[in-house]
Order: C-alpha cells, then structure tokens, then sequence
C-alpha cells in the first residue's frame, strides 16, 4: 500500500513537472500554420536555412486545426497571446494585430510582386507599411463532370455562358442521367459573393460602408428560386443555420451533382478520389449579367505586433519570400501563386496529374477578369461580418422565415451593427 | 473492499502525501483562528475558484453588456450604456420576432420556449418509464441499466457527429428506409422533422443519467408501504399514483430543475448537428449568444452579454417561481 | 368499454407500474418490459456500434448508397502491363454467361475492362450495368494507422493531456468540493446559506456564455496554453458542492462529537473521519468530473492554442476542416476516443450505476 502511495505520488509529481516543462528558448519564433493542403511542412523546411544564417534562432512550426486560426487566435491576438507568426484567410479583419515589418523586408520588392493583396492586409487604414507576405491565392471556381454532359448528349457551356445557361445545361444533364442535383455551392458567403458580384453587386463601397443594391436582390432572388425548383438541394443552405460553413464536395466526388462551385484547393482532392471514375474540369467562370468574376482568396503570413523578436519575425518572412523560396512552395503545395512574377512566368507543378494542371490553368486564367469590387470585398475589414450575414440571412429566406427584401434589410442591419459595435459606439 | 473504498482508497493514494503536508498546516490555523472560523478554511478553497471562474466572468459580463467595441479588456472598451439592450429590444411588435431588429435573438427565444418544455417532458416521461422498466424483477438488468447509461459518457461532439453521420441524406437511416421500400427523408433539412430530430438526440445522449437518479429514488420506496396498500385493497393505479408518484415527488423536483436547466444550456450538440438550421429553426439561446459573441468577426461581446444577462435572468425567475411552487406544495 | 374490461387494463397496467421483484409466472407485462428494453437496446447502442463498425470501411465504401452493413473493399488483381492492381468485376456476357473481368477505367456508363487470365485478348468495353464488382469484407486498419501516422508520436502527447487535465482536476475536484462541503454540512456559522447559495446558483450560468471573460482571466493569470488554464477553472463544480454535502447531512454528527472529545483536530475529523464515509458520493462526483473533463471541448479549444497541449477532443475536432470532413480519420478518432470510457464503463458499470445510486439526491 505504502509503496503504491509512494509511485501515485511520484507519477503525479512527474506529471506535474512535465506539464510545466514549456521550453521557452532565448530566440524562439512560433509560426502557426493552419491543417489544410500541406500545412506547416513546407515552411519548416524552409526555416532551416535560416535557421542555419541565424545561429541561435529556433523557428517552431505548429499546425493547428483551421478552426483555430478563424476562432480562437482572434481571441489570443485580443489577449496579447498566441503566435509571434501566423498564416491567416481573415486579412482585413485581423490587420490591427500585425507587425509592420517595412523596415526587416525588400520593400519595393513586395510592392512589386504582391501590390494588391498587401492593401488587403492594411484593413482599410490609410498606410503604405507592409504587414505580411501574402502566401497562395485561391480562386472560386465551378467543377464539372464532363462525363455526365457527355452521356447526356449536352453540350458543354462555352468560356463566357451565363449562370443561368449553366444553370439549365446542368439541369437538362440531371434529367438525362438520372443525377441527384444539378449545381451545389458550398454553404460559405465567399462562394455566393461570387454569384453576387457577377450579377453586380457591389457589397462594399470606397468608403468600407455595407452595400446593398440591386445586383445583391437578383442574385439571391436568383438562388432563392433555384433551390425551390431543385437545381440546387436543400442540404447546404437549407439546412443548417446561422454562419456555420458547411460543404458537400463529396456528392461530386461520388458523381451526384453536375457542377459544385467550391474553389482551388480541392484539387488535390480530385487528384486522389476521383481518379478514372469520371471526366471532370474546372469552368472559367459563369458570368452575371454585370461580370465573369468569382471570388479570389487565399492565406496571408503576417507577424503580429506582441512578438518579442520583431526583427527576426521580419526578417524570417523575408526569407520565406525570396522567389527560390515561393517558387518551391508552390509547386509543392500546387496552388495558385500570389506573387506577379510568378503568374506571369508560371509555376512548375512535377508531381499534379495533367488534369490538375489544367484545371489551375483554367483558376489562374480568372484572375485577370475579377472585378474590382471582388478585390475590396475580400480585402474590406467587415468581410466576414458581411459574408456571416450573407449565409444567415440566405438560409432563412429559404426556409420562409424571411422575405428577400427583409433579407436584404436585415444584410445591411447586420453588417452596420457589427462595424457599430466593433467601433465601440453601439 | 466494495468498488467504492477501493477507489477512496486509490484517490486518498494519490493526495497522501500532501494531506502530510497540509495537516500541520490546517491544524496551525485552527489554533490560530479558533474552532468558529475553520468552516471558512475549509471553504476558502472552493470560494476563491468559484469567485474567480464563476462569479467574476458574471459581473464582466455585465460590464461587457454596458460597453461596446470588440475588444476583450474592460479597460479598453467605452461605455454605452443601454445601447446593446436598446438594440435587442428594438421590436415594432414583440409577438413577431421578424420586426424585430435583432430577430435571431427573438427566433432564438421562441424556439428555446418550445424546445426546453418538449425536451425536459420527453426526458422525464422516458427517463421514468426505463426507471420503471429497470426497477422490475428481470435478467440482465446491470447490462440493460448500462446500456441506457452508455451515451452519458459520450463527448457532445461525438453525440452529434454519429447522429449527423447516421441521419445525413445518404445515412444509415435513409438507407434503411429505402431499403425497406419507403422513400428517404432528407431529416435535417425541414424544420419539424430537424427539431424532432435535435429534441430525440439530446434526449438519446442525458436520458440515462436522469434514469439512474429516478431508479434510485424507486428502490428508496419501501416495501411495505406497498405491502400495507395491498392490504387494503387499493386498486394498483391508484397506488401508483397516491403512493409511489408522491414518495417519488422529491426526487422528481431534483431530476426536473437539473433537466431545465440543462435543457436551457443546450449547444454542443446541437452545434455540431444541426448548426441551428434549418434557417433559424432550431437555434437556441445558447447558441444564439455564442454566434454573436464568439463566432461572429468583429465579435460583439456587448450585445451577447446582455444577451446572456436576460437568459440568467429569465433562469432565476423560473427557479424562483420552481421553488414557490414547490414550497407551497409542501403545505398541502 | 365495460366496467370489467375496465378494471382489467387497469389492473394490469399498474401491475406493470409498481411491480418490484415480482415472483411466479412470466406475465404478459414481462414481455412489454423486455420489448421495450430490447428496443431501449438498438436505439441507445445501434448507433454507436454503426460509427465503430464504419470507422473500418475504406472512403470508398463509405461514400456508398444505401450503405452496406459490413465493411467491403473491392477485389484487385494486378495485370501485366498496369503498375496499379485492378478492380474485379464479374461482367455478364452477351451469352449470359458470367467472366471476371478487371476494370481498367469506367466513362460513366460505359467500363474498359481487360481479362486479367489472358492479358493480350486487348480490351473490352462493358455497360456498367451488366457488372457487379467482386468484394470481400476487409478491415480498413489504414484508417487508423494513417491517423496515427498522421498525427506520429503526438497522438501520445494528446492522450496525455487528457489524462493529466482529467486525473488533476478531478483530484483537485474532489478535494475542494468535499472542503466546502464539509464546512456548509457539519458547521452552523452565519454565511453558510450565502455560501451554499452563491455556490450553487453557479450552476445556472452556461459555461459557454461565461468562455470570453473566463478566457480573459485565464489570460491575465498567463495560462494560456497551458493545461492549468483548463484545469483551474472547471475544478468547483456546484453539482459536487451539493451531492456531497446532502451526502454528509446524512453521516451522525456524534462521530464528530467522539472524535472532538479525543482531540482530533477539525481536518483530522474531516480527512480520517468524513472523507472515508462520504466514498460512494466522492465517487459519484469523481465519474462526472471524469467524464465532463475528459469531454470539455470549448474551453481546451480557446485556452490551449499549441497543438502540443492539445487534447483528445481538440484532436478530432481538428479533422473536421474548413474544406470538407475526411470521414474515415473523423470515424476512426471518435472510435478512439470514446474507447478509454467504453473500456473504463465496461469494467465499472455496475458500480458507476450504483454509486449514484446510493448518494440518493435527497
């Protein structure tokens, strides 16, 4: 018994000490890189080189779930805690917790490569400082089975066909073949901002104020009626409430839809699940009536302002953005590059199928043809208010709890309310 | 050794060594302070934890309700007074929460004063009639009692994963629906069947927890006094209801407070299942808070805490008017 | 309905009510109660059993409709001249007769499937229709070994802080609950009722509606990421201040008198004397802390933000990703994580039930 006592103890003990055994280094920079595509792998590779110019600088890499770095690090950034460097999707909303690092990197260089996306990251505020190295650029985009349109005899939209065109070309395909659905979109504001800009939506204006107009009222009377004549199923948008993001890429994968529109980075998904089992593709974008423009995206490597080694945290993103660097990151991770060197003189992909290249080629080819109200949506600070209000309020249209003008309304409302309340006037 | 002094003995293990410790410790002060103010010694530990992790958060709460801007730190926020309760309660007409400026918070009130009644009676009346079954003289019934308990253990997330895996449109469910040669039923994509579906889950998960309170409370009966009822003849229902339901009454007080209370605090599950959807129909108040004040960017820790300040405060009233009510009964 | 029908029903219905440990004959009621338990068994346990039967099925397999009961994997065969093996099929001829056939490709619906006995025969193109494929049942184990490859040796570290927050704080829990309980059970002073009250009114605050200004403190305490960050907060529970304390209401105050009389101090009294007395209700409150912090999601998901002092929990949720669920790993780590209960319940069971049990809420 005595003995027993002695080793429960003991283990609590050991328990204890190992609990509080946090090495804390002289020189540490804690990087925090989200689960998803390749996660934090890439970059601590390239971390060792710096690692091996820097004697004495110890760069920990730690991937966390995605659902972290949208939920719970805007907490710790609020806290003064968390990471000295993160890769994050939100840039404009987080932008008050960046480090400015112009003075640690090549700042003309960034200029050049990453123009656009780096006022993403200034959240409005009227600066030329540099805050972060954009990392990939995702593009919304449409997948479609090929093989379905082939045995249903239909033909293939051409580059430039209209929502609505696919919206019946996929329609007559689902007829013909005995499919469940004829277009999904997953359950995200970011996708249907995609709809909405094309149809002329303009969401924010030069001043970062809500917007809501016409363009906005076609589009989701648009969606609205396509779920209620079974183009689109209820399971994503119908069923699930509030802003929580939810998506159906499986029911493509298993060939029960004609189109998904979802984005770049279920590529390498397609890769490994569908196989042989179906021809497939990735669209140019569908256009609205106002525009062909999908939704650009993507992560963001930014160093916030609590870190104890600001230099080093600079500096270390200046590593990461050197070409040898980016280039290397990109073919291996094979998504869209960021950078305008690389988009002009392409990336090599060695290890994606020809199909895959072919489909980043089609997402690379949108790029150009994005209208300017995409690029200050997705760089405006309240985009996440708004893209929340978009899926909340779209849902409970379509389950009649609200009109499209109310919807409308309460888009707006929502949207001014959380600028309101966030400014601290309420 | 029953189970029970094993595991004392196991636990009394682990802390031995530093109950060495604090004896002297403890016995130091009781010279110190006297006999009299030991009953605040021993309860000094607990108080510090619950002020600091319970009461404190509330009355930053409060704070944060009166103040605006999304930042976490009281210090940096500036008041507004009642603004964010202003916002909540701007309604052209209460009995219709689609005129209300904030309409998920009234959706959200609505759906829980249906769903808190439907669950916490669903609850009890399966709850008492496994007890009921389980009290009986029958085999397996340690096996049987168990498996009725097993969900208890389960981790809400993992509640709703399963349920959500099983009742998805190509679910087992539906599979077995269709294979029975009926037609599947997308469950959770219509709101009555997504609300039947989120008052069945949550039952599923806690039902064996208030069964296993409610089987105690039936072996606590004596048996004579449904020996003595038997001698006079009384007709069985009547026992039931004039015997066992009365001595029951206690327990049942207990099982019903902790059921509403935690039928109120709703989330996890539900979260994860249904997500509060379809549209609106079935996010609770719970819910409806954390979206606003956690889930949403920028967060609005205002309007959620004043939010969650009327949710305790219509939780008191209702303990308050349980209590009278209960109280009262104790007259009769 | 007559008078006598009437009575028979009712009798029989409160036969069914307030028979305890009945003896003689098997009654019909006998056959509802077992009904009914039977059927209490698929609805409470089917599911569970549905999630760890799935967690073994290849992705493939999963994605099928109507789903098969069993685990199935297709069938290959590797054929000259293809480096991956090939899907079998048996292919019904235009002659009716049966051939097994591998499938090179399926274009909807139409298959090129080569004849893996006589590879230079060339290719055959099949209606998908005329082909089942050949399978058998097969335990996809990779499921799970891909989990673990995928998270390597850091699934130990996870199973570790769940133990450590779990075994601490319900230690702590149980120490500190039977403390107050003691105090607000056994001593009249003027403060208990406030004291019981302010305790116990704890339990009506959701601990999700509480999670930013607890996070704050734990924040302005520089806990975060680190496991006492979760541990502190959880550790007074109300239910164990109450549970207990009806529990040691019950235990004679003459035992404290006797041990007073012998000098034993106050903590002596309550450590040698209560706490033995009082096991069955510290068990009780000791399974609820177990469970309940073995199972915290909310609070670990905002406190603890390195992934080396992630939990259990935090681990699976982190399978469910912005950009879609992997099933199979989801499958496989809620099979995991609910094994330690499955196995701690299976040996404990019957006491966990009658622990509660015997603490009789009174």
């Amino acid at each position: 018994m005595k003995r027993g006592m002695m080793t429960a103890t003991g283990a609590l003990a050991l328990m204890v000490a190992a609990a509080a055994l946090t090495g804390v280094q002289a020189q540490e920079i804690r990087l925090l890189a989200g689960d998803t595509g390749t996660g934090g792998a890439l970059f601590e590779e390239m971390a060792k080189s710096f690692e091996e110019a820097n004697p004495g600088v110890d760069v920990v890499v730690e991937e966390v779930s995605y659902q972290t770095i949208v939920e719970s690090l805007p907490v710790q950034l609020e806290a003064g805690e968390g990471p000295d460097i993160a890769i994050i999707t939100d840039l404009g909303g987080l932008s008050r917790f960046y480090l400015d690092i112009t003075d640690y990197v090549d700042a003309d260089y960034f200029e050049k490569e990453w123009g656009q996306t780096l006022a993403w990251l200034r959240g409005g505020r009227d600066t030329d400082a540099i805050f972060g190295m954009p990392t990939t650029l995702t593009v919304n985009g449409a997948y479609v089975n090929l093989t379905l349109f082939e045995q249903a005899g239909v033909p293939v939209p051409e580059e430039g066909a209209t929502w609505q065109e696919w919206a019946e070309a996929t329609r007559q395909v689902a007829e013909a073949t005995g499919t469940d659905f004829a277009m999904e979109m997953d359950r995200s504001g970011h996708r249907f901002a995609s709809l909405a800009i094309s149809y002329g939506a303009e969401l924010v204006d030069e001043e970062g104020k809500p917007v809501v107009d016409d363009g906005l009222r076609a589009a989701i009377e648009q969606f609205v009626e396509w779920h209620e004549n079974g183009t689109m199923p209820m399971d994503l948008w119908g069923a699930v409430g509030g802003s929580t993001h939810r998506e159906l890429f499986s029911d493509f994968l298993n060939a029960n839809v004609v189109l998904y529109f979802g984005g770049s980075w279920t590529l390498a998904q397609m890769d490994t699940e569908v196989g042989d089992l179906f021809d497939w593709a990735v669209m140019p974008a569908p256009c609205g009536p106002s525009s062909c423009t999908v939704m650009p995206g993507g992560g963001a490597m930014t160093a916030f302002a609590h870190t104890e080694h600001p230099e080093l945290a600079g500096k270390l993103i200046n590593h990461f953005a050197q070409p040898e660097n980016l280039d290397f990151y990109i073919s291996n991770e094979v998504e869209i590059p960021s950078a305008a060197s690389q988009i002009a003189n392409g990336v090599e992909y060695p290890d994606a199928s020809e199909r895959t290249k072919e489909a980043l080629a089609t997402f690379t080819a949108q790029i150009p043809k994005m209208a300017d109200a995409a690029y200050r949506f997705q760089g405006w600070r309240y985009q996440r208010a708004m893209m929340n209000a978009l899926t909340t309020r779209i849902s409970q249209v379509l389950n009649n709890e609200l009109d499209v003008d109310g919807a409308l309304e309460r888009i707006e409302e929502d949207v001014n309310l959380a600028i309101e309340a966030a400014e601290g006037q309420s | 050794m029953s189970a029970g002094t094993q595991f004392a003995a196991a636990a009394g293990a682990v802390v031995a060594l530093p109950a060495r410790l604090v004896e002297p410790v403890m016995y130091g002060l009781q010279r110190l302070l006297g006999i009299r103010r030991m009953p605040w010694v021993f309860l000094l530990p607990n108080l510090v934890a619950v002020i600091l992790f319970a009461l404190l958060p509330v009355f930053i709460n409060v704070f944060y309700s009166v103040s605006g801007s999304d930042r976490l730190f009281p210090w940096d926020r500036p008041l507004v007074g009642g603004a964010n309760y202003a916002t909540l309660f701007d309604c052209d007409n209460f009995l219709d929460p689609s005129t209300c400026s904030r309409d998920l918070f009234w959706r959200a009130l609505g759906n829980s004063l249906v769903f808190v009644p439907v669950q916490v009676t669903a609850m009890i009346l399966i709850a008492l009639l496994t007890a009921i079954c389980l009290n009986r003289d029958i085999r397996a019934r340690g096996f049987f009692r168990g498996i009725f308990f097993f969900p208890v253990m389960l981790s809400p997330v993992v509640v709703a994963l399963t349920w959500q895996w099983i009742l998805q449109r190509n679910g087992a469910l539906n599979g077995l629906i269709s294979s029975a040669g009926l037609t599947p039923v997308n469950w959770l994509v219509f709101p009555n069947t997504a609300f039947f579906w989120s008052v069945f889950v949550t039952v599923w998960a806690h039902m064996g927890f208030y069964t296993i309170i409610l089987l105690a409370g039936l072996q606590a009966i004596p048996r004579d006094v449904y020996e003595a009822a038997r001698m006079d003849s009384a007709t069985p229902w009547r026992v039931f209801t004039r015997i066992t339901l009365p001595l029951l009454k206690p327990v049942l007080l207990v099982v019903f407070i902790l059921a509403v209370i935690r039928s109120v605090q709703t989330f996890d599950e539900l979260y994860v299942l249904t997500g509060g959807g379809p549209g609106s129909a079935t996010m609770l108040m719970v819910q409806y808070i954390f979206e606003v004040g956690f889930a949403s960017q920028p967060r609005n820790f205002g309007l959620a805490a004043a939010a969650s300040l009327l949710l305790g405060v219509a939780l008191l009233i209702f303990t308050g008017i349980q209590m009278r009510i209960s109280r009262s009964g104790r007259d009769d | 309905m007559t008078e006598a029908s009437m009575t028979k029903t009712d009798m029989s219905v409160s036969a069914f009510l307030m028979r305890r440990r009945g003896r003689g004959r098997f009654h019909w009621t006998d056959g509802l109660t077992y009904a009914y338990l039977l059927l209490g068994l698929v609805v409470m346990f089917v599911p569970v059993l549905w999630v760890v039967v799935s967690s073994f099925k290849t992705p493939a397999n999963l994605a099928e409709f109507p789903p098969t009961i069993l685990p199935f994997s297709a069938e290959t065969a590797v054929v000259e001249g293809f480096d991956e093996p090939l899907p079998l099929f048996d292919v019904v001829g235009e002659d009716g007769e049966t051939v097994r056939l591998a499938q090179i490709r399926r274009v909807g619906i139409q298959a090129q499937m080569i004849d893996p006995a006589d590879p230079e025969a060339g290719r055959i193109v099949v209606p998908v229709e005329n082909a089942t494929p050949v399978r058998r049942v097969y335990l996809a184990f990779e499921n799970y070994t891909n989990l673990l490859a995928s998270s390597g040796n850091q699934i130990w570290r996870y199973v570790f802080n769940s133990l450590f927050i779990t075994v601490v704080a319900t230690v702590i829990t149980l120490v500190m609950n039977s403390m107050a309980a003691f105090a607000l059970s056994k001593y009249r002073f003027r403060g208990s009722n406030v004291a019981l009250v302010s305790i116990l009114a704890t339990l009506m605050i959701p601990a999700t509606v509480v999670l930013v200004p607890t996070y704050m403190i734990v924040a302005q305490l520089g806990l975060v990421g680190n496991l006492w960050g979760v541990i502190l907060p959880t550790v007074a529970t109300p239910t164990g201040v109450f549970l207990l304390r009806q529990y040691m209401l019950t235990i004679p105050d003459e035992l404290i008198e006797a041990a007073r009389m012998d000098h034993a101090s106050e903590w002596r009294i309550f450590w040698r004397i209560i706490l033995p007395l009082s096991s069955p209700a510290l068990a009780v409150v000791a399974i609820f802390s177990i469970l309940s912090r073995w199972n915290d999601f909310l609070l670990p998901l905002v406190v603890l933000n390195r992934r080396e002092s992630y939990t259990l929990q935090l681990a699976l949720a982190s399978f469910q990703t912005e950009y879609g669920i992997q099933y199979e790993i989801l499958l496989a780590m809620t099979t995991l994580t609910a094994l330690p209960l499955a196995c701690a319940f299976i040996f404990l069971q019957r006491y966990i039930t009658t622990g509660i049990a015997s603490t009789g809420i009174k």
